[in-house]
């Protein structure tokens, strides 16, 4: 058996090249001047920048109006998909997850399109409400996953001993699903702070997100700031991620 | 009991309208003529006759983005797929720390923004002096894709019997022979599920290929309707595409899905 375990050592390798060498790279980009000379310039611009700060605080903003909108109408939905008294069909689930498999940007224009119908300003609500309906999947299936899986016993044995529906709900259901909810926070948090075709398209340009000033400066060669800016992104997911835990793993596995 | 029955259905469907608003708006439209999205000009299948007659503006350029993004799809999630097994093979007998280091760096690419895994294979292509492309695109995809193979591996792996590789060998199989005939059967439920989210993220897939196209003009069927939708019109043709690509894969999700419960009736 040992030396099967040599077997991750491509992987291994492919890891570091790819992904262990490229963030470190952003680290490295993000602390040069156009010329490769160490400075902090590229940081500081970031903080003494109204633009960019704006922009950033209104990501952060934007991304947790919607993490708690999604968290808000997706916690019921899963609660639903996985109590067997109130669903008894595997498809339902399927119809919820399907949507994350529609390309996102078609999806979103179409969205766009229903909202400009509707007589519906594009603006700040109509962002929210588009990355709710693109992000919702993401955090109902790892939501439901963990109510699926979960040890119906406890609350049983928590009604037996005279808790009320709600007492079981609040007491026992409600912190066994939290990894779940964790792992949705993760994949709506993050992606809604740095999305930029998505932001783009529901609002006609009119609001910018974090994601787009870093493809805009990427994208404009001006990759010493797009890196600085990217660090800083990367500062927050480890923060996020460290906060958190990490419970995506057990969340996504055999996510089909 | 019965009221919250009720309750429940209604709350479920709600959600599912809303949810499937956008598509189905999709869908409807496609059975017109009119250019822009929400133009209703009478019931007509020209646009289906036209994208499988090739007969439109800018017909090549969308059908070689179709072509590109199943393609890139395609390599990305078999590579992924064969890297994920061998690496999940070798997570799951690696002990202590070399384990913990291998999931951690796993769990990276996931948790990476799709906006970060890009900017970050840009600056590693321009650093390596590699020009971008193709090739550049196909290894980015890989790279978000083998996690979820790893992943969905793993859990077959502690499943599995440990006895029976090596009573494979004992009986005289080669490491090959009994990787064949006994790994890869037992892993393959994992191995293809991995490898169907692999083909679906990839085909999905806007930011990553966004920064790692380059300049030779390279476009998916995500950058082809950014740049078309950026230029004030989408073109048409696109609202059939996306009906025929969704239904192509409700039918595909739906038969696994019938597939994996019939099989565990059976268990």
């Amino acid at each position: 058996m040992g030396k099967r375990s040599n077997w991750a050592l491509p992987y291994f390798i492919f890891l570091v090249l790819f992904v262990v060498l490229p963030l470190l790279l952003i680290v490295v980009y993000a602390l040069q001047d156009g010329s490769g000379h160490f400075t902090l310039a590229n940081i500081a611009k970031f903080f003494s920048d109204g633009d960019s700060l704006g922009t950033f605080a209104l990501s952060i903003e934007v991304a947790i109006e919607n993490t708690l909108l999604c968290i808000l109408i997706g916690y019921p939905a899963a609660y639903i998909l996985a109590d067997k008294s109130l669903n008894r069909s595997a498809v339902t689930v399927v119809l919820f997850i399907l949507p994350m498999w529609v390309n996102a940007l078609m999806r979103t224009l179409a969205t766009a399109e229903l909202f400009t119908m509707a007589g519906i300003q594009l603006g700040k609500g109509t962002l929210l409400f588009g990355m709710c309906y693109d992000y919702l999947p993401f955090m109902i299936y790892p939501i439901y996953n963990v109510l699926d899986k979960m040890d119906k016993s406890y609350a049983e044995a928590a009604q037996d001993l005279g808790a009320t529906p709600g007492e079981v709900f609040r007491k026992i259901t409600l912190p066994l699903s939290m990894p779940g909810v964790m792992s949705g926070v993760m994949m709506v948090f993050m992606p809604t702070v740095s999305t930029f075709a998505i932001s783009e398209f529901l609002t006609n340009n009119k609001i910018k997100l974090f994601g787009t000033i870093i493809q805009e400066n990427i994208n404009n060669s001006m990759w010493n700031y797009g890196a600085a800016l990217s660090l800083i992104m990367l500062v927050i997911i480890g923060i996020t991620t460290v906060l958190q835990g990490d419970n995506k793993q057990e969340a996504m596995g055999g996510a089909v | 009991m019965k009221a919250s029955r009720v309750i429940s259905k209604a709350y479920l469907w709600l959600v599912l309208i809303i949810l499937y608003a956008p598509i189905a708006f999709i869908a409807v439209f496609s059975f017109t003529e009119a250019k822009s999205l929400g133009n209703w000009t009478g019931f007509s299948t020209a646009l289906y006759r036209n994208l499988f007659t090739g007969s439109m503006q800018n017909s090549s350029a969308l059908l070689s983005a179709l072509e590109n993004t199943l393609l890139i799809a395609l390599i990305a999630s078999l590579v992924a797929t064969m890297l994920g097994t061998v690496a999940a093979i070798g997570i799951f007998n690696l002990k202590g720390k070399k384990k913990a280091t291998m999931n951690f760096l796993n769990n990276i690419p996931m948790i990476n923004p799709d906006i970060i895994t890009g900017v970050s294979l840009f600056l590693l292509f321009v650093f390596l002096h590699i020009s971008q492309g193709y090739t550049t695109v196909i290894l980015a995809h890989i790279t978000f894709c083998t996690p979820y193979v790893v992943l969905n591996v793993l859990p077959k792996l502690s499943q599995l019997n440990p006895n029976i590789y090596e009573a494979a060998l004992d009986l005289g199989a080669t490491p090959m022979q009994a990787l064949r005939k006994v790994l890869v059967p037992a892993l393959r439920p994992g191995m293809i599920s991995g490898f169907i989210l692999s083909f679906t993220m990839s085909l999905d897939d806007f930011a990553v290929t966004f920064f790692t196209r380059g300049t030779i003009g390279l476009d998916t069927l995500s950058t082809y309707i950014y740049a078309d939708a950026r230029k004030g019109g989408l073109t048409p043709e696109l609202k059939p595409l996306m009906t025929i690509i969704f239904l192509i894969i409700l039918a595909v999700l739906l038969i696994i899905n019938m597939r994996q419960s019939k099989s565990s009736d059976k268990q």
